[in-house]
């Protein structure tokens, strides 16, 4: 005779191998765990009760409008819009598609190096000795010997203001351009006059700052290049010596 | 002569079979791409190729989602909080009736700390710019997820990229109305308080399933990389991640053109400078200089120039009706009318209290005038379960106004007629205003000719 909690331990075994049994149904039907579709549905629940006030309301249109309109005006409109500016001031720059002048005279060791050799190699690779040559390629716009600086990336230095400033503007296009005067000076009685110039003036003032922390770091590469150049490699008058050679292999 | 003429059709005959097999293998191509889609995605976005950033990684996502994470939800309090600062559950305050199950939350708002609602909604407005750039540049990491090809491959993943729909068409809704809001600019087609209200709400719904689905993966994210190694690696170090469960790094890499610590300090300092810039509208003093965009920041500093949001001009507020004329009506157990000159014969208090804005604006004033509880004891109703304040302006939003018992009884709660130690100019509701502790700006009620005691609310 078995006794009642040997019958309980069998009904819940029993229960327990009919639920492991529905949720392998479900995974293989719906894809996941079955309390991932109870969250989901959940969400779905809370997030159409707000839309049905909306609705409500008699607003429903219009939300349901701007919605779709702020994800496609961000997927499908304003992404591709500033990768494409993006790739375009790439290419526009020179140094090709990675925002770095031409090695004009490519500096010795140092961070020179580093700038454009950027990412390929870790930051302690140097080029190996029989890659020099092959690097130091037709094409590559070498003028060694002439003893100009060698420049770090412009790009960043470009694209970080000018990335504020639209920043700015998308932001506060309605004060900037004035679209929202009429309501703001309904509303306070002030005026948008002076945002243009304040957004102008700001734009400037980013673009100062970044030319000075451009002149800087040059400065500073150059010294530093200057400082770690090997002793006389070269008869003087080859201001570049051998890291004129230090062509980074992803330009050619 | 023959064996050249062999030799040519021997070439002739090889370049024909070469070209047969290409055309082989591109139907084969074609075919088997029609017998397994999944394995063929179309041109552009859809392929992996495309994504070339190496700076696109699991660790780098999770990063910015941890800061969205803790931001956001922030934002997204205060947002709820400044709701229940309308006291929607009083009188006709409420601007969204409806959907009851989400007032879960109401309480009644309270007038202490009188600066409650001024930092609330610095933060909410201030924070929300801050955040402006983090969701970009989140949105930026993810992107090449939107063209996952197959893009569908179980019914758990079409409800799960649906969701999305609520995280990211929310956030981005949430924004663009809060940002055209704080500038007046209101080219959307339905009201702000409804639209932003529940806007919040399918967004939260979206934010709670994506955290909760999502969690694991950016705690291991997170895990994958050490920050303070990352903050002291130059561009020239920079590595792509380690492909990832996610698939959010590029299948082929290019070559980056910023580090991660450059990136992460751009996104950074442009949240810096849109907060910076617009800030000094919610702290008022010297620093409301320094607000170059909030549009009650620096243009809002002229001499003896306190902002507003509705101007006497904008509802046609007349001589005649703020003249001699002017009648203030006390109503509750007993009818009281009051000329401006016996207003100004009752005993006067002084308050220095804030004005705050659900903009995010805010200043603070000295505000002269009665108090409410006097008024509601010369009402015969000495201790009100709430007052109705309603305003000469005839039409639009905010002409009336329910306050709570606590709001009327509170010491610091005045029938203003003086600020600053002027009389109250016609934009600041003369000839009579309240000014409420800890209360939204339009809870203020300008141009005040009628106050209704009341029983119960």
């Amino acid at each position: 005779m078995a006794s009642p909690s040997v019958r309980l331990d069998v009904r819940a075994r029993s229960v327990a191998a009919w639920v492991r049994r529905g949720s392998g149904w479900v995974r293989r039907w719906y894809g996941a765990n079955p309390l991932h579709l109870l969250a989901l549905l959940a969400a779905f629940a809370l997030a159409g009760y707000a839309v049905h006030a909306v609705a409500a309301a008699g607003q429903w249109t219009g939300f349901a409008e701007w919605f779709a309109v702020a994800i496609i005006g961000h997927d499908l409109l304003l992404f591709p819009l500033y990768s494409l500016a993006d790739l375009s001031l790439r290419h526009l720059l020179p140094g090709g598609s990675h925002g770095r002048l031409p090695a004009v005279k490519p500096p010795p060791r140092g961070p020179f190096e580093a700038f454009q050799s950027a990412g390929s190699q870790p930051l302690d690779t140097k080029p190996a000795p029989g890659a020099a040559p092959a690097a130091a390629a037709p094409g590559a716009p070498a003028q060694p010997g002439r003893g100009t600086p060698a420049w770090p990336p412009l790009l960043n230095y470009l694209r970080i203001p000018v990335i504020f400033s639209l920043l700015l503007l998308l932001t506060f296009f309605p004060v900037i351009l004035g679209l929202s005067a009429p309501e703001l000076h309904r509303a306070s009685g002030l005026g948008t006059g002076p945002y243009l110039w304040r957004w102008l003036g700001v734009t400037g003032v980013m673009f100062v700052i970044s030319a000075a922390a451009y002149a800087r770091n040059t400065r500073r590469a150059a010294a530093r290049a200057r400082r770690s150049r090997p002793k006389p490699p070269r008869p003087p008058q080859t201001h570049g010596g051998p890291a004129a050679q230090h062509k980074p292999l992803s330009h050619t | 002569m023959a064996r050249r003429r062999r030799a040519l059709s021997a070439s002739a005959a090889a370049e024909r079979r070469r070209a047969a097999a290409l055309v082989r293998r591109a139907t084969d191509t074609a075919r088997d791409a029609a017998r397994h889609p999944a394995e063929h995605p179309p041109p552009g976005p859809f392929r992996p190729g495309t994504w070339r950033s190496p700076l696109r990684g699991l660790w780098l996502t999770s990063v910015l989602a941890v800061v969205l994470l803790v931001g956001l939800t922030i934002v997204a309090v205060t947002g709820l909080l400044s709701y229940a600062a309308y006291d929607p559950l009083l009188g006709s305050n409420d601007t969204t009736p409806g959907a009851n199950l989400l007032k879960f939350y109401l309480f009644t708002w309270p007038t202490h700390p009188s600066w409650w609602y001024r930092v609330d909604q610095g933060v909410h407005v201030t924070l929300g710019l801050a955040l402006l750039p983090v969701v970009l540049m989140k949105l930026w990491s993810v992107l090449p997820r939107l063209f996952a090809w197959p893009p569908v491959r179980s019914l758990a993943q079409i409800l799960e990229r649906l969701s999305l729909i609520m995280v990211v068409g929310g956030v981005l809704f949430e924004f663009a109305t809060g940002i055209l809001n704080i500038q007046d600019f209101y080219v959307f087609p339905f009201s702000f308080y409804t639209a932003h209200l529940y806007g919040a709400w399918v967004f939260i719904a979206g934010l709670v399933i994506h955290v909760t689905l999502k969690f694991p993966r950016m705690v291991r994210g997170l895990r994958s990389r050490s920050l303070r190694r990352e903050l002291r690696t130059p561009l020239a170090g920079t590595q792509p991640e380690e492909p990832d469960e996610a698939g959010l790094r590029a299948a082929r890499p290019g070559l980056p053109t910023i580090s991660r610590r450059g990136l992460l300090a751009a996104v950074g300092g442009a949240s810096l400078t849109l907060a910076g810039l617009v800030v000094g509208q919610s702290i008022g003093g010297l620093a409301r200089r320094t607000s170059l965009f909030g549009p009650r920041g620096l243009s809002a500093t002229a001499p003896h120039y306190l902002p507003v949001n509705r101007t006497a001009a904008s509802i046609g507020l007349t001589a005649q009706e703020v003249g001699p004329a002017y009648r203030l009506t006390l109503a509750g157990a007993h009818h009281l009318v009051l000329t401006y000159e016996q207003l100004r014969a009752l005993p006067q208090q002084a308050v220095e209290l804030p004005i705050a804005c659900v903009e995010g604006w805010s200043y603070s004033a000295r505000w002269t005038g009665v108090r409410l509880s006097e008024l509601a004891r010369l009402a015969g109703m000495p201790e009100p379960a709430g007052a109705l304040v309603e305003s000469i302006q005839q039409v639009g939003s905010w002409r009336a106004v329910t306050l709570s018992a606590g709001q009327v009884l509170d010491p610091q709660s005045l029938l203003a007629v003086a600020l600053n130690g002027h009389i109250l100019p016609w934009d600041h509701g003369y000839p009579a205003r309240t000014i409420i502790p800890n209360a939204p700006g339009v809870h203020n009620t300008k141009w005040v000719d009628k106050i209704t005691f009341l029983r119960q609310v």
